[in-house]
């Protein structure tokens, strides 16, 4: 039988970059098939490729047999071919209901006018599908990344798609929402939809692939079922070689206290007490919506507060914004870098230098030669994949542009440095890299506090683990009692 | 690689270089007089005027903003300035006294402006709009209508005299599209102008004060408008209450066709100063080939959409 797709030979070519050279790949019905590989592999041009949104310049994709045409995102609509991305395509002035059947607005009779109602259902309907519960008349401008994921993926299933592609989309999602995911993943398996899962998360990959699909620098390496290979296996074909270790563990050396915070509230985060060490990492625990992006918000001067108080190093701080916090020395890795993050028209080098200008000047001059250096510096050590620092970040791919945002703030010479969801969408090989990163940080006497969705990374990293639950501070485990459950246990606490 | 990133530099006002090369060309070669000294710096003096407000407006339009005042700042700070002329007082100090007050009486209309775009969340346009109307309507008030005459001597040499054979204000023009262009691409000013009109959220959390580098551009525009409405004043040897009048509008289009995008965060000082240009030579070259006042206005509209258009095309494409 002929497979539900079949893309032979892609290319394509950037000017200075060749990210996809000549790759295939085959889908069947009814199957995951799992794209993987480092960041800036070519996995989201190959998906960009099938949606239309980009024009390949070489090689053919056959849908059941029959040459497509595929110009354009309408062309792989008709065919029924739906894209998760990995930087959403929502709008964030529509509602949910406006956003989920955009371009498919069911009209009142025959009328050119909008049935209201009618949206609300079928957006319902497509949320419920997920079981999730939004109001389908907020801006989805409002939501949290977590929530706004889910409505684009109730975008893809309201529109009946054979062949669905999810890039990253558990990036910003925790177990319970991924469990969820995969629920409603086997579901549309068992209608015969063929569906591409990328993802830097390998434990996911084990759980709902059927095959797998290696690509490095824009080239086809491997093609298996999941079954014929292991984990091992796998990261030596994404990263050509052999990892020893996925997390490496610091020796644990508590110093003196650093950041305190006392009875700190807002409202999303109620009375929290809580002491950073020199010299320990600190993982913030808990669901999505627990708090945690928020309380660092307020530690970082970006929300205002409505009470408590801040001691670094002993002395009250009371930071109004972020730039001051910035200058008593504390920096805050913000989730969804495209966002909150990246400034998308600058070059990989002034959006590393954005937070540390004052270092790089000569006179009232920026001196091109210090930036240059340290941009230069860091986009090595964390392996920036570009010809030079002058790209712009626009043109990065999802993981690499996450490396620029961390470049940043690791080039301010923060006394604390929080991080939010530091490796979002970051390859294994990378990820090593920067939790050594981490550790060196913390060894240097820098308070470190990560937050993360991936609660084998915060327990595979973190000396100390917090954890919250809808914004209040429900728990704290130490070192070796650290494990899933207490976890989960802290992080469930006030819900039932 | 090093080709690439000579492209990547270039490309940004290459369209519109292009464009205003054959322009000067085409011109050259149909009109004799053209080419001559003497034209290119009459031309240089028609378009400074405008081209010293849209040095500021540029800093404005790369934040995303906008600054509709310019128009009216240039006839209100004109009128202020050549006032002042006639306190008595002697002609050293009262030229310092009247060029300080016109330039802060801009950069204060600026201040006011950012203040409430910050402050209160009202977009720009808005808030420009308002003091659009309120300075022109306080130009007729301060006036009674009537123009401000009999200057004192030495006042005119601001915007008619000449050092070297070049006029004044285009010597004027020219420094301030260099200090301009250095503030843009070389301060952390300039940088964080860039980061604001990108995203202006990423920019705050990145530690910069988005609110201050806004007011800043604001005060920019405005100095420099009431700098071209001392200029105007000086070269017309009278403050007039209707100077500059729609002068916005020539000033955005100067940006605009230089490349820069109204949406913020891209852009450039030498695409504007190009943009400039351009449409001053073209007003001059027809002119010079006799074209009709009116149909003038048709040529120049059809020019500002295609530079725009091809601006477009080059972005698609990259
Ligand atoms: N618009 C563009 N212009 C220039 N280069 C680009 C553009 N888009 C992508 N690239 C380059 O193409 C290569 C492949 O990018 P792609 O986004 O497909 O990687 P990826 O495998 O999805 O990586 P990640 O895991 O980080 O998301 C990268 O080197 C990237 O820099
Ligand atoms: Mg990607």
């Amino acid at each position: 039988m002929e497979p539900l797709l079949a893309m032979q030979g892609i290319i394509k070519r950037y000017p200075g970059v060749l990210a996809l050279s000549g790759v295939d790949f085959t889908l069947q019905a009814g199957e995951v098939n799992c794209l993987v590989g480092e960041n800036g592999a070519g996995k989201s041009t190959l998906i960009k490729v099938l949606s239309g949104a980009i024009v390949r310049d070489a090689g053919s994709i056959r849908i059941e047999g029959n040459e497509a045409h595929l110009d354009s995102p309408a062309d792989a609509q008709r065919l029924g071919i739906g894209v998760i991305y990995q930087d959403f395509k929502l709008v964030p002035a529509l509602t949910v209901a406006e956003n989920i059947l955009l371009g498919t607005e069911p009209v009142v009779g025959r009328s050119p006018f909008i049935d209201r109602k009618g949206m609300d259902e079928k957006a319902s309907a497509a949320l419920g599908l997920l079981g999730e519960e939004i109001d389908t008349r907020s801006p989805v401008g409002h939501l949290s990344v977590a929530k706004q994921q889910m409505v684009e993926i109730a975008k893809a299933l309201s529109r009946n798609v054979r062949i669905l592609a999810m890039d990253e989309p558990t990036a910003p999602l925790t177990e319970w929402e991924t469990a969820n995911l995969f629920k409603v993943i086997r579901s549309l398996k068992d209608r015969g939809v063929g569906i591409i899962y990328i993802s830097h998360r390998l434990e996911e990959i084990f759980e709902v692939g059927d095959r797998v699909t290696v690509l490095r620098d824009g080239a086809f390496v491997h093609a298996c079922g999941i079954n014929e290979i292991d984990r091992r296996g796998l990261i030596r074909k994404m990263v050509g070689r052999e990892l020893e270790n996925e997390y490496p563990r610091a020796v644990l050396a508590r110093g003196t206290e650093i950041l305190r915070i006392e009875n700190l509230s807002s409202d999303r985060v109620s009375n929290v007490n809580l002491t950073l060490y020199r010299g320990e990492v600190l993982g913030l625990a808990g669901l999505v919506g627990a708090g945690r992006s928020e309380l660092a918000r307020l530690v970082f001067g970006a929300d205002r507060r409505t009470g408590g108080r801040i001691f670094l190093d002993g002395k009250e701080i009371a930071p109004e914004s972020p730039h001051e916090a910035i200058r008593e020395g504390i920096g805050l890795l913000t989730e969804d870098r495209n966002r909150y993050g990246l400034i998308m028209q600058m070059s990989i080098r002034e959006n590393i230098s954005l937070s540390s200008l004052r270092a790089m000047l000569t006179g009232p001059f920026i001196d091109r030669r210090k930036e240059e250096t340290a941009a230069r510096q860091l986009s090595d050590d964390l392996r920036i994949k570009a010809p030079d620092t002058g790209v712009i970040v626009e043109n990065l791919s999802g993981g690499n542009r996450q490396k620029v945002v961390l470049a940043r703030w690791l080039n301010t010479k923060a006394r604390v440095l929080i991080f939010d969801e530091p490796t979002a969408g970051i390859d294994v090989g990378v990820k090593y890299e920067i939790y050594t990163l981490i550790n060196r940080l913390a060894r240097e006497g820098i308070g470190v506090i990560v937050i993360s969705s991936d609660l084998p990374e915060l327990l595979g990293i973190c000396h100390r683990v917090a954890v919250m639950c809808e914004g209040e501070l429900t728990g704290i485990v130490e070192g070796t009692e650290a494990t899933q459950e207490t976890v989960m246990t802290y992080a469930h606490k006030n819900r039932r | 690689m090093t080709s690439d990133r000579i492209t990547r530099k270039l490309s940004g006002e290459f369209g519109i270089g292009i464009a205003f090369i054959l322009e000067f060309a085409l011109f050259a070669f149909a009109s004799p007089y053209f080419f001559t000294p003497d034209n290119l710096l009459n031309v240089s003096l028609q378009a400074s005027i405008t081209a010293i407000i849209a040095a500021g407006m540029t800093f404005v339009i790369l934040t995303g903003g906008i600054d509709l005042s310019v128009g009216s700042l240039v006839a209100f700070a004109g009128i202020v300035a050549t006032s002042l002329l006639k306190t008595g007082l002697p002609p050293a100090a009262g030229f310092a006294v009247a060029i300080v007050t016109g330039l802060a009486i801009g950069a204060l209309s600026g201040a006011f402006a950012g203040f409430c775009i910050t402050r209160f969340n009202i977009a720009p346009f808005i808030v420009t709009l308002a003091t659009m109307t309120i300075w022109r309507g306080a130009a007729f008030v301060w006036t009674d209508g009537r123009p401000v005459w009999e200057l004192p001597e030495g006042f005119a040499f601001l915007g008619t005299g000449r050092i070297l054979a070049v006029p004044v204000p285009t010597i004027i023009m020219i420094l301030t599209f260099i200090a301009s262009h250095v503030m843009l691409t070389r301060t952390r000013f300039g940088r964080y102008v860039y980061a604001v009109g990108g995203n202006i959220e990423a920019a705050r959390l990145a530690g910069i004060r988005t609110g201050r580098v806004l007011i800043n551009v604001y005060i920019l525009s405005g100095a420099l408008a009431a700098l071209s409405g001392i200029l105007l004043a000086s070269r017309m040897n009278s403050g007039q209450p209707n100077a500059g009048v729609a002068y916005e509008l020539d000033v955005i289009a100067a940006v605009v066709v230089g490349g820069t995008s109204l949406s913020g965060g891209a852009g450039s000082i030498v695409g504007t100063f190009i943009g400039a240009m351009l449409i001053a030579v073209l007003r001059n070259g027809l002119n010079l080939l006799n074209v009709n006042s009116y149909v003038q206005q048709v040529i120049v509209g059809v020019v500002i959409l295609l530079a725009v258009m091809l601006d477009q095309i080059r972005r698609k494409r990259k």
